[in-house]
């Protein structure tokens, strides 16, 4: 999941709630799709533009710690893959930004308000990628658990997000298999290959726990975002859910999860596991991370950079569009 | 194996073996004199396209605007799919037994046969495109006349790679023509990076006996006859762009192709066969 302890604004008591409200809400209910010039409440708009803005930002320094590694890519395949890869994630953020545009946010104001710290990107993307094995950890583990919100989201209430979710979804899974196959070739290569697959399972499982947000007894805003149909299941039926796909691919891959406590639970049909560190996602969250300072840096740097070729690109827009327009005039 | 089954595809050799027994035959790719001069021309290609692939594959995520991010990715994409088709022919040619993979990520910098103009630091996007587009305007006229090649493996290739290249070069010379007439800073970072690179455009036209080997056996064009085109290209793109084709020589900093490279190539190889290096023989 790319969006992380979004806070949602709005009411769940229908005695509270307005006639247009009431009826928005009916409309959701029944499983409608709310379309961009629809009514809507402030609260579903401002929520929507949080969480929208905050997976397009993911996508987009999400970029970082995978292109890390595709000019040591180890062989031409590889290389291929991987930066086939990090196109798509872009891509995602393109699409994703577009959908926040319908709601009445421009692209431009949302990279203001991510460079400026106001808006926070998945908490994932402030961890290092250290070895080539990452590339596995991160396309298995962490498009792996983005995949687990992300195909219920195809439902979700808003339909361009929910049709830019469509696509996204068809692409993370092939992500999160040419990841696993990344992880075959290195549990199953040389000794050193194994030790690092090993070591970045240990590095990237709680991080990938964390994606899912805090336990929902500490999730303040799920009841209003799950009323409106833009959050789909709780964080903790999702963390299950991916704890109990991703066990026995480790265990194929006869790598060891970092977890002692780990054990399958016949009586519930679960496995039970190990929280992860609170206290360091809050860390990470407020901007402790290992990579956050990074990471904002060389966002920051390439929208700096890149002013005076956006700014070129603008003008020689303008001239042209004057230019036809006096030949235009010439031609009456 | 739990959930997913379809990763890898166990039957990959046995399509490559099918593959392989359909493919045309050329007797070019047999011609033992030919051989040494046909194996360093496919190089001297497939490495072009490996180190400029390599190069753009550097702004992965710092490009200046989102859609530049997916362009410049695309553009390197196309480029390392083209690298492991010239240098898996040249391997084949030069039949001992090495792989495209063994060529791009276990020769020295003395073995390379890039010109010196890919591997130059990529700069500002200013340099980047000037130095996509010096390229281009080359490289899509070498395809074109590749594409009618005597050699049918060499212009099946070529024929692949030039639908790319057309688009890269109608990419390029846009970004050419918009930056060079944008604004008074976009306007001077074009030519100032023009002015940069202008010495190592014409490297590629200075041809030696490998490239007149391969021309007299029907596989290439001679390289003199492709430049008046890059010519006549690079004269309409610069004047609509209000830019100022340098007043010097183009072909200033040459020996790229024979192997005498910048010292920036070594530092790319450093970083690109890392892997390669410190554990040989794995497999990735």
């Amino acid at each position: 999941m790319y969006a992380q302890m979004v806070k949602s604004e709005g009411k769940t008591d229908r005695a509270e709630m307005s006639p247009e409200e009431r009826a928005f809400q009916d409309r959701i209910d029944a499983n409608e799709k709310i379309e961009p010039k629809d009514w809507m409440p402030d609260g579903y708009r401002k929520t929507l533009i949080r969480q929208i803005g905050q997976h397009a930002h993911s996508e987009i320094v999400g970029q970082l710690p995978e292109g890390n590694w595709i000019t040591r890519a180890p062989t031409l395949e590889r290389k291929q893959i991987l930066l086939a890869k990090v196109q798509d994630e872009a891509g995602h953020g393109l699409y994703l930004y577009c959908a926040a545009e319908t709601l009445g946010v421009s692209r431009d104001e949302l990279f203001e308000k991510l460079h400026s710290g106001a808006m926070k990107y998945s908490s994932i993307f402030n961890y290092p990628t250290l070895t080539w094995a990452d590339m596995g950890a991160v396309g298995w583990l962490v498009d792996g658990a983005a995949i687990m919100n992300q195909v219920p989201l195809q439902r979700t209430s808003y339909g361009p997000y929910a049709r830019a979710m469509v696509r996204i979804c068809k692409e993370e899974s092939f992500h999160q298999r040419q990841g696993y196959a990344v992880m075959m070739r290195m549990a199953f290569g040389t000794p050193e290959q194994k030790e690092m697959a090993q070591d970045a399972l240990n590095r990237f499982w709680y991080p990938s726990l964390m994606m899912f947000g805090p336990s929902d007894k500490d999730s303040v805003h799920s009841a209003q975002s799950m009323a409106w149909r833009i959050k789909m299941n709780t964080n903790d039926e999702l963390r299950q859910k991916f704890v109990d796909e991703t066990v026995p691919q480790a265990e194929y891959l006869g790598l060891t999860v970092p977890d002692e406590t780990l054990k399958w639970n016949e009586e519930r049909g679960h496995y039970d596991f190990a929280e992860p560190d609170w206290e360091e996602f809050f860390e990470v969250l407020k901007g402790n991370g290992p990579c956050n300072d990074e990471r904002l840096a060389a966002r920051r740097k390439a929208w700096d950079d890149g002013e005076w070729f956006r700014e070129g690109l603008s003008a020689y827009a303008d001239k042209a569009a004057a230019r036809r327009a006096a030949s235009d005039l010439a031609a009456e | 194996m739990p959930s997913l089954p379809d990763a890898e595809m166990p039957d990959a050799l046995a399509l490559a073996e099918r593959a392989a027994a359909e493919q045309v035959h050329d007797p070019h790719v047999a011609d033992v004199d030919l051989k040494p001069a046909f194996f360093d021309w496919l190089c001297r290609i497939g490495d072009n396209a490996l180190i400029l692939g390599h190069r753009v594959s550097e702004w992965c995520g710092h490009a200046p605007v989102l859609e530049e991010d997916i362009a410049l990715a695309n553009v390197a994409l196309d480029l390392i799919g083209q690298t492991q088709m010239w240098l898996s022919l040249a391997a084949e040619v030069e039949d001992k037994g090495r792989t495209a993979d063994d060529l791009a990520y276990l020769r020295d910098a003395m073995k390379f046969r890039n010109i010196k103009l890919v591997e130059l630091p990529n700069g500002d996007m200013g340099v980047t495109v000037m130095r996509q587009f010096l390229f281009d305007a080359y490289h899509f006229e070498l395809l074109t006349a590749l594409a009618r090649s005597e050699s049918p493996r060499v212009a099946e290739i070529a024929a692949k790679a030039l639908k790319e290249v057309a688009y890269h070069l109608e990419r390029s010379s846009d970004l050419v023509i918009r930056l060079g007439d944008g604004t008074a800073e976009s306007h001077a970072r074009m030519q100032a990076a023009l002015d940069a690179l202008w010495p190592y455009a014409g490297e590629v036209f200075v041809a030696d006996a490998v490239d007149e080997a391969v021309a007299r056996a029907g596989i290439a064009p001679a390289l003199p006859d492709l430049l008046p085109k890059w010519e006549r290209t690079v004269a309409e793109v610069l004047d609509e762009a209000t830019l100022t084709r340098p007043d010097r020589r183009f072909d200033v900093h040459v020996g790229g192709k024979q192997g005498r490279h910048t010292e920036h190539l070594g530092y790319i190889l450093a970083e690109m066969q890392f892997l390669q290096r410190a554990y040989p023989g794995a497999e990735w």
